[in-house]
């Protein structure tokens, strides 16, 4: 059944890539939807199984060797505990649910079975990734993703702006992936192994070890930590790796929805997760989460509160929210973190496809200054929105409510400094999260319609294959987080997550966030309600309030309008650089220097020679041919002499 | 299968092809097209005779496998060929790229059919001899000769600027060989022997090794090409015909890694160990100078050509860690590279035989009207890239994980050319294939057609396979790495605890 799940949407990606012009466009969309609802049911049934079935050990099915080499050895494999059950389920029910919506929103667009093919490819690396075994095929399935990710944001192929995100997205990921890199090398010279099983059954030993890098003795197991870290934070688009995210959001909406929001995002978590055993040992490396998760969570919920693209406002979001699983990890709380991710994924990937339904409805205008009034138009929409707004925020016994407080909850029973500084950023978050959040809600649907005559009178309702995934997703939304919260992060969850996630002795964080003053248990609260008024009343009550402020402070208006200006310093201290660096290196270091010393200069010798002695009309050929004459007589005569009495 | 020569057979059989092309009459349509198909009859069937080699190979041993010898010049210089694990792919790769070089000329050489393929039938010839041949004159003569045919494919179907390429390859390569063929007389005459099977076993004085180290090494960082001996290398790539830049890429280049691997490390392992740090460095400097390089090339072959040098740092660095997995991986990144740069050279080819133009401005988005070519090049560039799952991303791995075992300085720099290779692969992609199709000089250019789909499927499966299953090609070579891995730990730590046994005694 495993086997089943993983390969299902490969099958579909090659029939829809390779017989998409024989089946048509209706045919790949069906028969990759179908294969991709067949697998997301399976998964559920494993879920099932494995989460709460009372078998502990299921046995790796075991593929065939991948790369071998003296004592190195991997395989692929499909690993199967509660924290891969629970990606499985996550990647395969969204996965479903945007094929699903995309036959109807992608229904224009010319290339839809190449379409279907990349989002099928998508699903199949994420699920190599999150049923890796060892931490190669972690890393296919993590630069798969990537791949696919380069190819759906660059989808429309024919927009510059597209193809620039894309590339971005790929190389910011690779810059990560050099950590992930270092860090597979660094896990085999320590462990003289990269299978999961070996390595975490060796951890705690190996815990004190030093390594040499770079000319220091490190802690090798903070080194490994932090560099795989790295990777981590790259996929996850953490603080100062994060600037593809956004720009990501050129890729069509769905796709936004299911890599950007609810899935590959999520592979930094996911990994982290993967690797409590090794975190668990470094108190430094879970000091690093902690801090650039709670960074990153107040800096990208700070420049969403300032953006006009629907679309860049939940990416934004999504990056925080990123930024509040990280914190949740940091502090020891791994299934904190992974129930934020689960719940995560149905609010966010909801509000994409809400996002893209508006889009859809507004004939691709994605700017919030030109919507407005929609609710009367398209309410279904709106009503979902609403329903993907109030999970994301927190509001009582949604999704969010649960797995979010759980989180400021847990940051602040961390106890020590980091954690405190990640809690107080973290409530500041979550005002500036409520407050994006619902001036989304208030500038597209309410007030007076901002669009064009021609445009508010196209306005319509998505068709039901579109809405009908909204409304799964809403069901997920508004239940997840009550239904599962006992498993994920209450009282059963050790009988629920068994071995899959590893506390180090003394982490009692899942006994200690239980107990954390009320004034803690409600901040979230008060901070979602504060930023509902504050919205209301700048988007709502008094629409004048933000023109005026932003004319006020003009420079803090623009360092967030700008997202802290990290294009531009990136693009100042990385690529110009670059590029002048590899100009520079070919005119003046291969040009001028080696050529003009080297074979230029003797060329130049050789020409005035051979011009005086004799001219020939090639005469480089019969010099060689010459020379290698000369060469083998001198041989040959070398041997008459000197080896002519030898053996 | 010790019935019938079988390497020499192999080895000679282009030859014979390319006297029956020599003896087809006239010059006329009909002529080059006959001749064409005697070439590609005569590597096909090479191809085919050489998976025999494969099929019977032992993969248990490290010795030289379908060993022949005769006599000549006169009893110590003996004919003598044979293979192991590590010349044996080399040998496949080299018959297997010839089919595609000869159907990638098809159309592309208009002048001087039958001399064309005479000096591509010879060149396999010397090349396979290079893998195969056992004894130095032999290699020598092999490794040397293949140069001519090469030289005249640049000079005289080249570009507009092929004598500028030819001198340089001609001034670069005659540097080198005259310094080994020096070091081949000083092996001579301190050995008594040219065989190459007594050479790997007899240990030549410490001191002594440091020289011929360095004058082998002259010709084979030229060959490679290591930085700063490579600047040939975009010259003579941007002015030869597609197929010679398949066989210069995919070969040629490959003569000095597996130089290194059947001389230096195992002929002169204490000279190897002393200047391993030499060689990292300048592999290091290869992978980001000349990524950096590749990043602002406006040709697109000279870009790749660029990339080929980065990918070779990786070899060099894998080769010279002495490590299992580091000479695993060096070379395998040979033959995967022999087979994804070969594939983008043939790529380049395609959109060069119907625009006659290389520059990456005259492109943008091909993918309108050759979607085909556009998903090969894409797994190309991928490959190239060195993405999981593709058969350039083991070798990389394989050479990179050996680095950091041995110096984490030399494995973190290295590592960043993932990134560099990312950024200038992608770039050239987008700029050729992305994009809207504005220009009015490709509004009717045509996808691949069926000869080229002949071309690039066979590569296109091959890359995705070897980067899945690379099985069946590190277990061939298993045995022999990990016995000349251990040969050269062996020989330094003998070395090293004689030196504290002297020492000791004193």
């Amino acid at each position: 059944m495993m086997t089943a799940i993983v390969f299902l949407p490969l099958l579909g990606c090659l029939i829809a890539g390779l017989f998409g012009r024989v089946i048509g466009h209706r045919g790949a969309e069906l028969t990759t939807s179908g294969l991709m609802i067949v697998a997301a049911l399976l998964s559920w049934i494993v879920f099932v199984q494995v989460g709460f079935g009372d078998e502990v050990l299921h046995p790796t099915v075991n593929l065939f060797p991948w790369i071998e080499s003296g004592t190195f050895s991997v395989a692929w494999s499909l690993r199967l505990d509660t924290l891969t059950a629970v990606m499985l389920v996550v990647v395969n029910t969204v996965s479903a649910l945007v094929h699903v919506y995309s036959i109807g929103y992608m229904s224009h667009d010319p290339h839809r079975a190449r379409f279907f093919a990349y989002l099928s490819l998508f699903t199949f690396a994420m699920l190599m990734l999150v049923t890796a075994d060892n931490l190669l095929q972690l890393f296919f399935g993590w630069e798969g993703v990537g791949l696919a990710s380069y190819l759906l944001i660059g989808f429309w192929y024919k927009k510059p702006s597209a193809n620039a995100a894309a590339i971005k997205a790929f190389i910011v990921n690779r810059v990560g992936d050099f950590g992930f890199a270092l860090g597979i090398f660094a896990v085999f010279v320590l462990f003289n192994s990269i299978e999961f099983d070996t390595v975490f059954a060796n951890a705690a030993a190996a815990g004190g070890m030093t390594l040499t890098f770079l000319g220091y003795d490190v802690d090798a197991m903070t080194l490994i930590c932090l560099l795989l870290f790295m990777g981590a934070m790259g996929k996850s688009a953490q603080f100062l790796l994060h600037t593809w995210l956004p720009d990501a959001m050129e890729g069509p909406t769905p796709v936004s929805a299911l890599i950007h929001a609810a899935t590959m995002v999520t592979a930094g978590v996911f990994m982290v997760a993967r690797l409590s055993p090794l975190f668990e040992l470094s108190q430094t490396a879970l000091t690093v989460v902690v801090v650039v998760g709670a960074i990153t969570a107040f800096f990208a919920a700070s420049v969403g509160l300032v953006q006009n693209d629907i679309k860049r406002v939940i990416a934004y979001s999504t990056c925080s929210q990123l930024g509040y699983m990280f914190v949740a990890l940091g502090v020891g709380a791994y299934g904190i973190g992974i129930f934020h991710l689960f719940t995560h994924a149905f609010f966010k990937a909801l509000l994409f496809l809400g996002a893209g339904s508006v889009i859809h409805a507004m004939s691709d205008e994605q700017d919030m200054r030109r919507m407005g009034g929609l609710w009367r138009s398209i309410p279904l929409t709106y009503a979902m929105m609403l329903v993907g707004t109030l999970a994301l925020t927190g509001f009582p016994f949604t999704a969010g409510y649960y797995s979010k407080d759980a989180i400021v909850e847990a940051a602040f029973a961390g106890g020590n400094d980091p954690a405190m500084f990640a809690f107080v950023l973290l409530v500041i978050a979550a005002v500036f999260t409520s407050f994006y959040s619902w001036r989304l809600v208030f500038m597209t649907f309410h007030g007076k319609p901002r669009a064009s005559h021609e445009t508010m009178s196209h306005v319509h309702e998505s068709p039901l294959v579109m809405t009908v995934p909204l409304g799964v997703l809403a069901v997920g939304a508004l239940l997840s987080g009550i239904v599962f919260k006992p498993y994920f992060a209450g009282y059963e969850h050790e009988a629920f997550w068994k071995d899959a996630l590893f506390l180090a002795e003394g982490n009692d964080i899942m006994e200690a966030f239980h107990k954390v003053p009320a004034w803690v248990v409600f901040s979230p609260m008060m901070a979602m309600a504060v930023g509902f008024a504050v919205s209301y009343l700048f988007y709502m009550a008094r629409p004048s309030i933000p023109g005026a402020l932003a004319a006020r402070f003009g420079g803090l208006y623009r360092f967030l309008l700008n997202k802290w200006y990290f294009d531009e310093l990136y693009d100042a201290l990385f690529v110009e650089p670059a590029k002048r660096l590899g100009r520079f290196l070919w005119k003046s270091g291969d040009g001028a220097v080696i050529d003009g010393l080297g074979p230029d200069g003797v060329a130049a010798r050789v020409i005035d020679v051979t011009q005086r002695v004799v001219k020939l009309q090639s005469g480089y050929l019969y010099h060689y041919a010459f020379a290698m004459l000369i060469g083998i007589a001198a041989l040959v005569t070398w041997y008459m002499v000197a080896g002519g009495g030898g053996p | 299968m010790s019935g019938w020569p079988i390497l020499s057979v192999i080895t000679f059989l282009p030859l014979v092809g390319a006297l029956f092309v020599a003896l087809i009459r006239g010059d006329d349509a009909i002529a080059q097209r006959n001749a064409l198909f005697v070439a590609l009859w005569a590597t096909l069937i090479t191809f085919l005779l050489s998976l025999l080699i494969w099929i019977y190979f032992d993969p248990n041993t490290d010795e030289f496998q379908f060993v022949e010898e005769f006599p000549w010049l006169g009893g110590a210089i003996n004919y003598r060929m044979g293979v192991d694990g590590i010349s044996m792919l080399f040998v496949i790769l080299t018959t297997f790229l010839m089919p595609f070089c000869i159907l990638a000329s098809w159309h592309a050489i208009k002048t001087r059919v039958k001399e064309y393929i005479i000096a591509f039938l010879v060149l396999e010839t010397l090349m396979i001899g290079v893998f195969c041949a056992l004894d130095l004159v032999l290699f020598y003569l092999f490794f040397e000769g293949g140069l001519i045919p090469m030289f005249l494919i640049i000079g005289v179907w080249g570009g507009a600027r092929r004598v500028y390429a030819s001198y340089k390859f001609f001034l670069y390569t005659l540097l080198g060989s005259v310094l080994m063929l020096i070091a081949m007389m000083a092996v001579y005459w301190e050995a008594g022997t040219t065989n190459i099977v007594e050479l790997l076993e007899y240990d030549f004085p410490a001191g002594m090794q440091t020289w011929l180290w360095l004058a082998f090494f002259a010709s084979f960082a030229v060959k490679m090409p290591m930085w700063p001996v490579h600047t040939w290398l975009p010259d003579a790539h941007v002015e030869a015909p597609t197929a010679g830049s398949v066989i210069l890429a995919g070969i040629l280049l490959k003569m000095g890694g597996y130089g290194f691997l059947r001389f230096s490390l195992p002929m002169f392992p204490l000279a190897s160990d002393v200047f391993a740090p030499l060689v990292f460095a300048l592999s290091v400097i290869a992978i980001i100078y000349t990524s950096l390089v590749a990043l602002m090339q406006e040709d697109i072959k000279k870009l790749i050509a660029y990339s080929s040098v980065a990918h070779m740092g990786f070899v060099t660095m894998g080769i010279f860690t002495g490590t299992v997995q580091g000479i695993h991986g060096g070379l395998f990144q040979m033959i995967s590279h022999g087979i994804v740069s070969g594939a983008l050279f043939l790529c380049v080819g395609v959109i060069y035989d119907r625009m006659h133009t290389r520059n990456i401005d005259a492109y943008g988005g091909l993918v309108n009207r050759m979607p085909l070519y556009a998903v090969a090049f894409m797994v190309f560039t991928m490959a190239n890239v060195g993405l999981p799952g593709t058969s350039g991303f083991v070798g990389e791995f394989l050479t990179l994980l050996a680095a950091f075992e041995t110096n984490t300085w030399v494995a973190v720099l290295a590592t960043s050319g993932v990134v560099l290779s990312a950024a200038y692969a992608l770039w050239l992609y987008r700029r050729v294939v992305f994009g809207t199709l504005e220009k009015d000089s490709l509004k009717s250019i045509m996808d691949i057609d069926r000869r080229e789909i002949v071309i690039l499927a066979p590569l296109v499966l091959l890359t995705i396979l070897f980067g899945v299953y690379p099985a069946p090609l590190l277990d061939v070579t298993a045995v022999s790495v990990e016995a000349l891995a251990q040969d050269y730990q062996a020989a330094i730590s003998a070395a090293q605890a004689q030196d504290s046994a002297s020492l000791g005694g004193l």
